[in-house]
């Protein structure tokens, strides 16, 4: 996508006439606030609310050969996936750093929907054909797609009036069709990107309206409300996931962004020589939570440095957490200071503030 | 938004209010408040100081995004808002009143002239 156009997403109306604050973001105009951001947070955390996440991409693979394609470009092993399962995973260039970060959801045996960044989806699209020798049929449904992110503790209580499916058995990280708000064939996950817990509901942009109106009626009383990207911002990062573009980019390595965990070596990957290696011997330098014990506010692209304020590092997120009412973020720190409890300093508008390095999630489930 | 009539404005969204003499509060206006968001800190470290007309004396953090302050004229702070250390938010529910920021002590009455009146704010902002 040309970055400097902004697209709007098909329901970007009901948003402006919310009263939502609307702000370009990965070449869409999306809500960022509606009734405030700590208000949005806490109602995420505590009872429900909803985003509207129709920027995301969408990429349908399939063919015999789609788990071996999928296999391929992603670091993670999705040979362990059965239809129903999602996971979390990440496609590695072929220059040490990752093309986007994404879901893997196993549709078929022989097909899966990867759920991509807004910002990366002409990218990844360009990327996945360019190594698509798996003769697999590739579609990009993007934009003929809706997605809301139903997220908060109270998501079931409040969603289940408008399907017959047990919600509450949709285990973490799997997905299920059903009837939903009177249509058929409705894909639900129990995915998310706040810690929240929730949903997250696919829906063709001819039904989304209906759809978005169902669940805030359904949902009325448990007090649901629509949830902005700036709330999504401070849900994710007391989380510790990562932000594409801000904590891992096409030069970082999903090694020293501490996404090992999603890179198994038990097969073979674009680029898996180079990272191995990261892994058996160690990246100089590594991602890390911390927790400012200062007073003030970290941000993304303020330095990180040592007690005599030499620049060791940068901050790649940081924030107010409205659940610790106190400031946190993540960067990359050399790697002998990444351990938790290590002591580095964020220049704040040229005061050095004292930070602790912390392990995340900061707010735990 | 609320925009009082009784204040002066300056480009930079900060509202100016005299009280008697030279004296006066200076806090941010209800639009800036809503730019921002949930302010949850205030940094002001100026107090006593004189600051020229338009010159950063502080600034507030909100949860998206910090935002300098600038004084509307020149003046000495006298006075920092103790209540915006542990309710920073009062910025927000409260801009005009209990949100006020700083107090200063004008030292050139005359610049005050050179501010905006709610109607050309008004206009300034688009509201």
């Amino acid at each position: 996508m040309d970055t400097n156009t902004v697209a709007a997403i098909p329901l970007e109306h009901i948003h402006i006439g919310l009263g939502a604050k609307m702000a370009p973001f990965a070449g869409f105009n999306m809500p960022v606030r509606y009734s405030g951001d700590i208000d949005e947070h806490h109602t995420v955390r505590n009872g429900v609310g909803v985003f509207d996440v129709s920027h995301m991409g969408e990429f349908w693979v399939k063919g015999p050969e789609a788990l071996q394609l999928v296999q391929w470009i992603t670091s993670n092993d999705a040979s362990v996936l059965t239809p129903g399962k999602i996971q979390y995973s990440c496609m590695p260039n072929a220059t040490g750093g990752i093309v986007d970060d994404l879901l893997v959801y196993c549709m078929a045996e022989d097909e899966y929907l990867l759920v991509v960044n807004a910002g990366n989806i002409a990218k990844d699209w360009a990327w996945i054909n360019s190594q698509n020798n798996f003769n697999c049929t590739l579609e990009d449904r993007s934009p003929d797609t809706c997605l809301f992110a139903v997220q908060g503790p109270k998501a079931v209580q409040a969603l289940q009036s408008l399907t017959d499916f047990d919600l509450a058995s949709l285990s973490y990280y799997t997905f299920a069709y059903c009837t939903f708000a009177g249509f058929e064939n409705v894909l639900i996950s129990a995915t998310g990107y706040t810690g929240a817990g929730g949903f997250e509901i696919y829906i063709p942009n001819n039904q989304a309206e209906t759809v978005w109106h169902a669940i805030f009626k359904a949902g009325e009383k448990d007090s649901i409300k629509p949830i902005g990207l700036g709330a999504r911002d401070t849900l994710r990062l007391e989380m510790g996931f990562c932000l594409y573009g801000n904590d891992i980019d096409d030069t970082t390595s999903p090694i020293e962004a501490g996404l090992g965990w999603i890179t198994k070596f038990t097969k073979n990957f674009v680029n898996r020589e180079a990272i191995e290696k990261n892994k058996t011997e160690g990246t100089t330098r590594k991602l890390v939570g911390f927790v400012l014990t200062d007073k003030g506010i970290a941000r993304g692209h303020y330095d990180i440095c040592d007690a005599e304020g030499t620049v060791i590092g940068q901050v790649t997120s940081g924030t107010q957490s409205p659940t610790l009412t106190q400031s946190i973020g993540m960067g990359y720190v050399p790697a002998a200071l990444s351990k938790a409890g290590s002591e580095i300093y964020i220049n704040v508008r040229g005061k050095l503030l004292k930070a602790v390095v912390t392990k995340i999630p900061f707010v735990k489930k | 938004m609320n925009i009082p009539a009784n204040l002066k404005y300056s480009k930079d969204h900060e509202w100016i209010r005299v009280e008697e003499g030279n004296i006066a509060y200076v806090g941010i206006s209800d639009y800036a408040q809503g730019e921002l968001g949930d302010i949850v800190f205030v940094d002001v470290n100026t107090v006593g100081e004189s600051i020229e007309a338009h010159a950063i004396f502080g600034s507030v953090e909100a949860v998206k995004t910090v935002s300098d302050l600038f004084l509307p004229v020149s003046g000495k702070i006298v006075e920092l808002n103790a209540k915006l250390d542990g309710e920073p938010e009062l910025i927000n529910s409260d801009p005009y009143g209990d949100g006020w920021i700083v107090k200063i002590e004008l030292s050139n009455v005359a610049e005050l002239d050179q501010l905006m009146d709610s109607e050309a704010y008004n206009s300034l902002i688009g509201n």
